[in-house]
């Protein structure tokens, strides 16, 4: 069935679209990722205006991420002191990626900028999950116990401001929570993503959050940011499809809640292999798409100012 | 020459021309155009009515044409997915018609809006934007049929008159934004929307009958952007251009489409926080939807 998206101004198959949502939302929901990484250079292949992709594929996450973060809610796997300790850095994060991104965008290396910083981030952020999970998948067979214990006192917890983090089950500073969230919202404002596959693995490794808490804590976070970069799109851009984001939701609404059943009886370290797994494919393709001569070498674009 | 081109000057401004119209007779055969692009300052040979008036026809025989569209008006709703658009018509003549053959070109554009081109280059192993060039106003959709193959039905100098092949449209767009018609960057265009079905040449897919009667039937892609579609219905011979005719399609979003489209660019504000609404008010309904299925 062929639907006409207003603001896209293109007709694309809606049950695509739904099957598109559905696919990205169970990872979203298995993983605790808003699946933006994967959902809008997927819109881009079929044939989604880039700036529309990137508007939409915001405000869609927000639905997967409340439905996800609601599933985690009734469980208590939410810090949600964490959590707004990361959404005010998250928040101020975003609105610098924003500027940087109409900056970046007036000398036309949005592209290249966007690219280069997937590569960048999934391909380090990969394989540190992937490296980690085999050795942590390897060290339970052998002493058939839990997962490897992360190292005790780092230069982390020498820093100031220091806050009890009951659900995390941890007493840290509140600057690297800060700036993590700091970071993750520059790159969501700039990748037109959640931001969430660089959020866990850096509450994982760099403020040592338990897994299973992690993943509602990053959902919640996420959740605001895109809302807030959903707005900013609609209104300075203009390209947020509603037609389009209502069926990719429809889709992911759904995923979500399966995803979250299946990450709840997945082994944590099985799960972080597969992530990782799936972070350096979508690597490998944009580093493919930058190192190989692209069979057509120009681009149209909007000629807007 | 120099008096053609001073009747040339004359006719492009309307409260000149007024004044011009005693000059009919000394300017010789030009004549306003009756139905050519307004644009165009040429000499239709269907005797204008300023030239008629001031008894200087010298046009042997005429030969005009008639047109209708099977609608000239598209409706853009939620299951649009393209459409056709059936364009027929009759060569009107006062005189038996001449010898030799008698040719059609049929052209529908769209809308005309900036793009801009972008080339990719390697720099240090990885391909990089690197030069672009903006064409201001280039049609999102250009589909032409003829009778014949253009370069034998259509001369260069008519061409260049009217506007009327692909290359030289966006030609006629990239000079204004100082690119010459062999520039890669206006080649591009054309072969990407090509490549996209924007821009669609198809020869003999006009069909003629008796020297009078003909159709075609012009496809429009799902991808279509709103705003008016020009069809121009060209009657020639020996590559000359006899006489020309425009109608308007109007391309519109209607109902829901219409709506979205509206409220987002008129209440953009309203439109993103019902966009979020619509996402949380989803991501809670699936979330109970599946509790409930879970207890009972």
């Amino acid at each position: 069935m062929q639907i006409y998206l207003p603001i896209a101004e293109i007709s694309v198959d809606a049950f695509l679209l739904l099957g598109l949502g559905g696919l990205v939302g169970i990872l979203s929901g298995m993983f605790g990722v808003g699946g933006g990484f994967l959902m809008t250079p997927l819109l881009f292949f079929i044939g989604i205006p880039p700036a529309v992709a990137v508007a939409t594929e915001a405000n869609q996450i927000v639905a997967s991420s409340f439905s996800g973060v609601l599933a985690h809610l009734r469980r208590q796997t939410v810090d949600l002191k964490m959590g707004l300790v990361l959404l005010t850095g998250g928040l101020v994060g975003a609105a610098a990626g924003i500027q940087i991104f109409r900056e970046l965008r007036e000398i036309g290396q949005v592209d290249l900028l966007v690219k280069l910083t997937y590569v960048i981030f999934l391909g380090i952020i990969g394989s540190l999950m992937f490296v980690e999970g085999l050795n942590a998948l390897r060290h339970a067979r052998k002493r058939g116990g839990g997962p490897a214990r992360r190292k005790g006192h780092t230069w982390i917890h020498g820093l100031p401001f220091k806050m009890k983090f009951r659900t995390s089950n941890l007493y840290i500073s509140v600057i690297p929570p800060l700036l993590v969230g700091a970071l993750v919202g520059i790159l969501a404002a700039i990748m037109g993503v959640g931001g969430g596959f660089i959020m866990v693995p850096a509450m994982i490794y760099l403020l040592g959050m338990p897994t299973k808490v992690v993943i509602g804590t990053s959902l919640f976070q996420i959740i605001f940011v895109t809302a807030f970069t959903t707005l900013m799109h609609a209104t300075t851009n203009y390209t947020v499809d509603m037609a389009l984001a209502v069926l990719l939701l429809l889709g992911g609404v759904v995923g979500a809640q399966i995803g979250t059943r299946i990450g709840l009886k997945m082994k944590a370290e099985s799960l972080r292999i597969l992530l990782a797994v799936m972070v350096l494919g979508v690597c490998g393709k944009l580093a493919g798409d930058l190192l190989f001569e692209p069979a057509e070498l120009y681009t149209l674009g909007a000629g807007g100012e | 020459m120099l008096r053609i081109l001073v009747a040339i000057f004359l006719l492009a401004s309307p409260a000149l021309a007024q004044t011009a119209q005693p000059q009919g007779p000394t300017a010789g055969p030009i004549t306003s155009p009756a139905t050519g692009p307004a644009t165009a300052p040429t000499t239709a040979p269907a005797a204008g009515k300023a030239g008629a008036g001031a008894g200087t026809d010298h046009t042997p025989a005429r030969e005009t044409v008639v047109a209708g569209l099977s609608q000239n008006r598209i409706s853009i709703t939620a299951n649009f997915d393209g459409t056709g658009i059936l364009i027929f018509g009759a060569v009107k003549r006062t005189s038996p018609p001449p010898t030799g053959p008698l040719d059609v070109i049929i052209a529908v554009s769209g809308p005309e809006r900036a793009v801009t081109v972008r080339k990719k280059e390697r720099i240090a192993g990885i391909w990089v934007n690197r030069d672009s060039r903006k064409v201001s106003s280039a049609p999102t959709f250009y589909a032409i049929a003829s009778t014949g193959p253009l370069s034998r039905i259509l001369s260069k100098s008519e061409d260049m008159r009217y506007k009327i092949t692909i290359p030289r449209m966006v030609e006629e767009a990239a000079a204004a934004d100082g690119l010459s018609n062999l520039d890669e960057f206006a080649t591009a265009v054309i072969r990407i929307r090509k490549d996209n079905g924007l821009y669609v040449q198809r020869d003999k897919a006009v069909k003629l009958s008796d020297e009078t009667l003909f159709d075609t039937q012009i496809a429009l892609p799902a991808a279509l952007v709103e705003g008016d579609y020009k069809a121009r219905i060209f009657l020639l011979r020996e590559g000359k251009v006899l006489d020309a005719y425009t109608r308007t399609i109007a391309v519109r979003k209607v109902g829901m489409e219409r709506w979205i489209y509206n409220l987002a660019h008129e209440r953009p504000l309203i439109y993103g926080l019902l966009s979020l609404a619509i996402a949380i008010f989803a991501g809670w309904l699936a979330s109970t939807v599946f509790r409930l299925l879970r207890i009972s």
